[in-house]
């Protein structure tokens, strides 16, 4: 076995030595511990013993020459005498890993904004410029984070606007200054979300409800009469779109960036117009409802809509949105998606029109149906398969239909 | 419940443990006859003898290296320094002997002892009998070092730092020596070593101090409720080693710390604490981490106006607690 | 050279250890465990050549001094508080060569400190001998206080503490002293004066004509004794041990010797003692001594020193084979022993 003979460390703080004189000579034979060469550094002058009993096999450092400590100086090849067992090595202990540094918060909007600040914001999905400072030099504080959101539950639970919690700021003498009321505020959050981050497409196609129309002449009073609500065509359309959106599944999904989540549960959000705002609650699994159910269900969001008595389960876990823009006389509309769903109906106006029939002149009663969807979720070909779904759907409701 | 000043604790701390373990022996410059300057050991030669409670040479290095050869050989000695500015002498043996014999012998020999000093200045004490010096041992593994601030720790930290097995400082400020009163249960109790308490609750800022700072510091947040600003007081009791969870768990609830300690600001221990809420809470911060600490000048002059100067008092914390909630 | 150090030529007469109280196989044993300290030493000065050993300090030229003293105490009974240099005096009080290397070495089997402190901070509880740091004389007190405790308790254990001439300048030194004369502690004093503290002579050390001077300072009496004679020394010990066990209270004793080697490996001592300083006491070697006043005892022949050397050989060899294949402490170990609880 060949052993190696270095340059040792003869005091603290030595870092070189000098081979000054080499005992033995290649070839002779070493004794364990008799000595091999001198060795010569700034503290002391020694006498480095041979490691092993041997033959000098190798010499790698000549006389007069300063090596590092560590260096290897000559080879021995062991003879004779049993292996020196080596020391065990000192196993380096484990560097551990460098940490990374954290990340820094990606949405620090304002200047002395703190770290509680930073993260409360973050966490509740506000916008820091919206709240109003009371630190030195109009910092926004904790507590005005804390206060802001409070607020702001408050508001979404009771879904009635509050007065604002501050006065506003003074108007200039040519303008008019309208507070933002929390409800106007999360709209506008909202809808700039919508839009920021859906690209919009939009569809429409004319239905021909003639028949619908006969129908809910023929039925309306009945209902009345029995059901205590009205029979409007609201219904009908969430049907109509219900049973599309059965067909055509994809439509009541959600983007999940590398993945589309399709929706088991067809939950459809009626837009509910209220003297300032709007609001969006929801029948739950409206597949399930007959279209009278539909009109109860409708009925009862509508009315607790106006009164400010909707829940927050009421407002959440919509799929898909039908908007009702012909109530209030629009023809055609282009409605914002409803985030984070992929496709809002508008059911417009229904308005006796000349159309051509049978290449025959008819007044007929007819209504725009308009679809705006999520590109990146639908192409035009299933939009439109969707949209002529619904039109279908509601060109076939007919005296025969029955509402329950 | 009887109340006791802090020194009529700390006596019968000491009185009462030299009853219940005769291995307990009290040594220091006038500890017998003259019961120590500041009475602190008053009472305990002529109940337990010249054997136990031992008038030593004036020889700081001395009386801790006896001390430590004591404690090695089964006795839980009570060394006392006289003032703390005089420790200087036996920093060796304190920190190079004590602190390190249980490491340095992989555990086969020990230093069961208690070194107590008054420190602390607002007694007209000039330089040398002012001095705060617990930064010089706060940072040094081995050793306990343990600020009470009120009558009942003060009892129930000296009987914990007398019971337990490795070396501790136990340093009492000679103001609150009688300023601070307090209730003082009879008989046997102890507070464990290592942990802060929450002298004050509070929800808009957390104040951390140690010593008559504590005193002081409940007196500002008293004065600052009644402008609305509702201060925790985390009083430390053990600074070293620090009960980190404590102090943070006071500092995530307020996002807003003041360290507050007599020492020299720079490299006090009040530093130390900062460095860790700094590090260790930021995500919870609503504002810098503060501290008001004495002056970085030598010492607290003798001059009434240059002592008061130098001294953080309850006005000045008051006004810092301000500043901090107004951030 | 100091102006009245002892240059012993021989010890006469032939026979003296018995009217100290010692017997034959006591002084033979003597001569044993001198020898096997020197053994050890060169071997842990080779070891040091090759690298293996980051620091080398040890007893060559203090063994009578170390090998006297030792047989004058109770081994794991009497309190023992040693400086750096006492290698033969542990190895005599009974720790085994084997953990000696391991000391040096840095293992894990090292009973002093598993490998924490540099070599040569002796520590053992079971032979009652307290762990000692560098910063010299910081033991004085603590052994004051050790005495302290066994008066307290009425024990006749005494105490034994060690240092060179260097450590009787600290504050430290003097403080222990005064605590113990005060007290009239169980403590012997026991100064192995060299010389030389590294390289300050004496004369730049002590301002006394002989460090026991000092001990009039400090209500004990100062004895100086020839620390190159294990009998001379063994006497001396041998009787303030008996003093103190029998409440007489502490002493003072400067055994005056000399140190072979430089003070470490880390010294080179060309630069401040005269080679034919050096050469003279060499000439005086204490075994070389000790062996010519065994064999003109008729206790030691040839043949039997022969032996002697081979086992001393032999032990040294397997103490060195064996603390080298002794693994290192785990790094775990670095965490362990700060606190108690």
């Amino acid at each position: 076995m060949a052993v190696k003979v270095v340059m040792p460390q003869l005091g603290e703080s030595v870092t070189e030595g000098t081979v000054v004189r080499w005992i033995k000579k290649v070839g002779e034979r070493v004794e364990k511990y008799e000595p091999l060469l001198e060795v010569m550094t700034d503290k002391v002058n020694a006498e480095v013993p041979a490691p092993a009993t041997g033959v000098l096999l190798e010499i790698l450092v000549p006389e007069g020459e300063t090596v590092p400590v560590g260096r290897e100086l000559a080879v021995i090849a062991e003879v004779g005498a049993e292996a020196e067992t080596a020391p065990p090595s000192l196993a380096a202990p484990e560097r551990p890993a460098r940490p990374e540094p954290a990340s820094v918060g990606v949405d620090v909007v304002q200047q002395r904004s703190s770290p509680i600040v930073r993260r409360l914001v973050q966490e509740y999905g506000i916008d820091l410029s919206e709240i109003r400072g009371t630190g030195i030099g109009g910092r926004v504080t904790k507590e005005d984070v804390l206060r802001y959101v409070a607020e702001r539950q408050r508001a979404a639970a009771a879904v009635k606007e509050t007065p604002p919690a501050e006065a506003p700021p003074p108007a200039g003498p040519d303008e008019e200054v309208i507070p933002v009321s929390p409800m106007r505020r999360q709209i506008a959050q909202h809808m700039v979300r919508s839009y920021q981050t859906i690209p919009h497409a939009w569809l429409a196609m004319e239905a021909d409800v003639t028949r619908l129309v006969r129908l809910r002449e023929a039925t309306k009073d009945e209902f009345r009469r029995r059901e205590g609500i009205d029979l409007t065509y609201l219904p009908f359309v969430v049907k109509a779109a219900v049973e599309a959106l059965k067909e055509y599944p994809v439509l009541n999904s959600v983007w999940a960036e590398d993945k589309i989540i399709i929706k088991k549960r067809i939950n459809i959000g009626i837009a509910v117009a209220l003297e300032d705002g709007l609001i969006v609650p929801v029948i739950k699994e409206a597949d399930q409802k007959s279209i009278a159910g539909l009109a109860r269900a409708i009925a009862d969001l509508v009315d607790r809509a106006r009164s400010g008595r909707l829940t927050l389960d009421d407002v959440q876990g919509g799929t898909f949105t039908v908007n009702n823009t012909g109530a209030l006389g629009s023809v055609i509309s282009r409605p914002i998606i409803n985030e984070p769903q992929v496709g809002i109906l508008t059911s417009e106006a229904i308005v006796k029109r000349p159309v051509v029939v049978d290449d025959a002149i008819a007044i007929r009663s007819v209504m725009f149906l308009c679809l705006s969807f999520d590109h990146r979720v639908i192409d035009g070909l299933t939009a439109s398969r969707f949209l002529q779904a619904v039109k279908r759907r509601l060109e076939a409701f007919d005296e025969r239909t029955s509402v329950y | 419940m009887a109340v006791k000043t802090l020194i009529e604790a700390i006596r019968d701390a000491l009185a009462e443990e030299m009853r219940r373990d005769p291995a307990v022996i009290v040594l220091g410059e006038d500890v017998g006859y003259r019961g120590g300057v500041f009475r602190a050991t008053e009472g305990l030669i002529q109940e337990f003898g010249e054997e136990r409670v031992i008038d030593t040479p004036l020889a700081e290095s001395g009386i801790v290296g006896v001390a430590i050869g004591a404690a090695l050989n089964g006795f839980r000695p009570v060394a006392e320094i006289q003032f703390a500015d005089f420790i200087a002498p036996a920093i060796d043996q304190i920190v190079n002997e004590a602190a390190r014999m249980r490491y340095r012998s992989a555990g086969e020999w020990w230093c069961p002892l208690v070194i107590r000093a008054p420190f602390g200045g607002g007694i007209h004490g000039g330089l040398y009998h002012s001095q705060s010096v617990e930064a010089y041992f706060t940072h040094v593994p081995g050793l306990k070092v343990v600020v009470p601030s009120n009558p009942y720790d003060a009892k129930g930290l000296l009987k914990a730092a007398i019971r337990d097995d490795d070396p501790v400082l136990y340093f009492e400020h000679k103001k609150a020596y009688r300023l601070v009163k307090g209730e003082v249960p009879e008989g046997d109790y102890i507070v464990p070593i290592g942990s802060a308490k929450i002298a004050r609750p509070g929800r808009h800022l957390t104040v951390i101090a140690y010593g008559l700072m504590t005193t002081y510091a409940i007196e500002a947040a008293e004065r600052a409720a009644a402008e609305g600003i509702d201060v925790e007081v985390v009083d430390l009791l053990t600074l070293y080693p620090p009960d980190k969870a404590t102090i943070l768990e006071s500092v995530k609830k307020t996002s807003r710390a003041l360290v507050v300690y007599e020492d020299n600001l720079t490299g006090g221990f009040g530093a130390e604490i900062a460095a860790i809420i700094a590090e260790e809470a930021f995500p919870y911060l609503d504002a810098p981490v503060m501290r008001l600490a004495g002056p970085d000048v030598p010492a607290m002059p003798y001059a009434a106006p240059l002592e008061e100067a130098f001294m953080p008092n309850p006005e000045k914390i008051l006004t810092k607690i301000r500043e901090l909630a107004a951030y | 050279m100091l102006k009245d150090q002892i240059l012993t030529e021989t010890y006469t007469p032939p026979g003296r250890h018995r009217e100290v109280g010692l017997s034959d196989e006591q002084v033979i044993d003597m001569y044993r465990k001198m020898v096997l300290a020197r053994a050890i030493d060169e071997r842990v000065w080779t070891l040091g050549r090759l690298g293996k050993v980051h620091f080398v300090l040890t007893s060559a030229g203090h063994e009578a001094a170390q090998v006297g003293a030792a047989f004058a105490l109770r081994p794991g009974y009497d309190w023992v508080l040693p400086y750096y240099r006492d290698m033969a005096l542990v190895l005599t009080l009974g720790l085994t060569p084997y953990e000696i290397m391991a000391n040096f070495l840095g293992r894990r089997d090292d009973p002093c400190s598993r490998g924490r402190q540099m070599p040569v901070h002796w520590s053992a509880r079971r032979l009652n001998i307290v762990s000692g740091s560098s910063p010299v004389g910081t033991q004085v007190p603590h052994a004051a206080g050790i005495g302290l405790a066994c008066k307290l308790r009425r024990e006749d254990r005494v105490t034994f503490v060690s240092f060179g001439e260097g450590a009787t300048s600290t504050g430290d030194w003097h403080e222990g002293m005064n605590f113990a004369g005060i007290h009239q502690l169980p403590v012997i004093f026991f100064c192995e004066n060299n010389g030389y503290a590294i390289s300050v002579p004496y004369r730049k050390q002590v301002a006394c004509n002989s460090v026991a001077d000092r001990a009039a300072g400090y209500r004990m009496p100062g004895i100086t004794v020839d620390g190159m004679d294990p009998i001379a020394t063994y006497a001396a010990v041998k009787a303030a041990v008996d003093r103190a066990r029998s409440g007489g209270g502490p002493t003072l004793i400067e055994a005056r010797c000399y140190r072979f080697t430089p003070h470490s490996s880390a010294d080179d001592d060309r630069t401040y003692r005269p080679r034919d300083e050096v050469e003279a006491w060499r000439r005086r070697d204490p075994i070389v001594l000790f062996k010519n006043y065994l064999a003109a005892s008729g206790l030691l022949d040839d043949d039997l020193d022969r032996r002697i050397q081979a086992q001393v050989r032999a032990e040294v060899d397997e103490a060195t084979d064996r603390a080298e294949a002794c693994p290192y402490p785990d790094i775990s170990e670095l965490y362990t022993h700060v606190y108690g609880s």
